[in-house]
């Protein structure tokens, strides 16, 4: 066997890379953990307002998102220009949030109920009517708690 | 003969590419953003005996942001625009001067000071807008009177403890929270100047 090293001295000996699996599997499970799915693939462009004196979402887990914007391109010949409502995968009407609220309410666990909030994405542009009417049903289903989604101003 | 020989080990040198695979996967797949935004809480939905009778403010104790289709502001009765609404809402809500037209100062006890302020208690600011207001200005405002209630707070918390208002601890925040509660009204629409 030696015989094959002869030639010349002797070499490096190649990093040990068996750990390598194993510490990326590590980040992996880190990700999953920190994560979350991306749910929904989003119908409708949205830029959100500037704002100052932003707080962040305390519990992802609990909340409900809507969107409100246009339409994309793809869908416009379907529903238009004008600004529309996002639930889930579907482009619905306001009265329809009431239904949305009380489906996803209830798939929360008894204790995360109080904390249910309701994140509200809208472009800046989106008259305030649609917003006006999606409050008053959430009014109504009982889901006070909100917010209004935004970026942080880039400091000057 | 068989038996003696040793079994060869799996090949696990592509482990790693196929964790590294699945890594990248759910980086793609994945969102970390964590959403910001403005907290608030709506009013419960009026119950009916209770639509005929409102609450009755007095009028000093309003102050009324008016935003119209247009994107113009009204404060009260003037025009303004959206970098005056920071300190027309500070010296609304504090009152200095005890001006007749701005809220009325009630004494306010904190006990764990030991020290009475006098503050404007019954204060509410009332945002209303058209149907056809953009969002961002409703937004903006909202945004600038945050920011009146945290700068109100951070002065508070500067004269009494020292300290900015987020370097409290949560009971000294709470004290200060109760001298100056944050009353942003989220008014029943209403229209004005546009069509339907």
């Amino acid at each position: 066997m030696s015989r094959f090293n002869k030639g010349g001295g002797r070499e490096m000996p190649e990093m040990n890379t068996s750990s390598l699996p194993d510490l990326i599997f590590t980040i992996l499970f880190f990700f999953m953990m920190v994560t979350t799915m991306r749910e929904v693939t989003l119908q409708v462009k949205f830029e959100k307002p500037v704002g100052t004196q932003l707080e962040k979402l305390a519990r992802k887990s609990s909340t409900s998102f809507i969107y409100i914007g246009q339409p994309t391109d793809a869908l416009k010949g379907q529903y238009g220009s004008s600004h529309r409502i996002q639930l889930n995968d579907r482009i619905l009407e306001a009265p329809q949030v009431y239904d949305f609220v009380m489906e996803e309410r209830g798939e929360l666990a008894e204790a995360d109920k109080p904390f249910y909030t309701v994140s509200i994405k809208a472009d800046h542009h989106t008259p305030m009517g649609i917003i006006t009417d999606v409050k008053q049903v959430l009014r109504k289903a009982y889901a006070l708690k909100i917010m209004y989604s935004a970026n942080k101003q880039q400091e000057k | 003969m068989g038996k003696k020989r040793k079994m060869p080990g799996l090949n696990t040198s592509s482990t790693a590419d196929i964790s590294f695979m699945l890594l990248i996967f759910f980086l793609v797949t994945t969102s970390m953003d964590t959403d910001q935004g403005l907290a608030r809480s709506l009013p419960k939905p009026p119950e009916d005996d209770q639509l005929n009778n409102e609450i009755k403010v007095k009028e000093r104790n309003i102050l009324n942001i008016r935003i119209n289709k247009d994107n113009y502001l009204l404060i009260g009765d003037d025009y303004a625009t959206l970098a005056d609404v920071k300190e027309r809402a500070k010296e609304f809500i504090k009152n200095e001067d005890n001006k007749p037209n701005l809220p009325e100062l009630k004494p306010h006890k904190v006990k764990e000071l030991g020290k009475t302020f006098m503050v404007t208690e019954n204060h509410v600011i009332s945002v209303q807008t058209d149907r056809g207001t953009d969002y961002g200005v409703y937004f903006a405002v909202q945004d600038a009177l945050v920011s009146a209630y945290n700068e109100i707070r951070d002065e508070f918390s500067k004269q009494e403890f020292g300290y900015k208002y987020d370097q409290l601890d949560a009971d000294q925040q709470k004290i200060v929270r109760d001298v100056y509660p944050q009353k942003i009204s989220e008014a029943e629409p209403k229209k004005y100047g546009g069509q339907q």
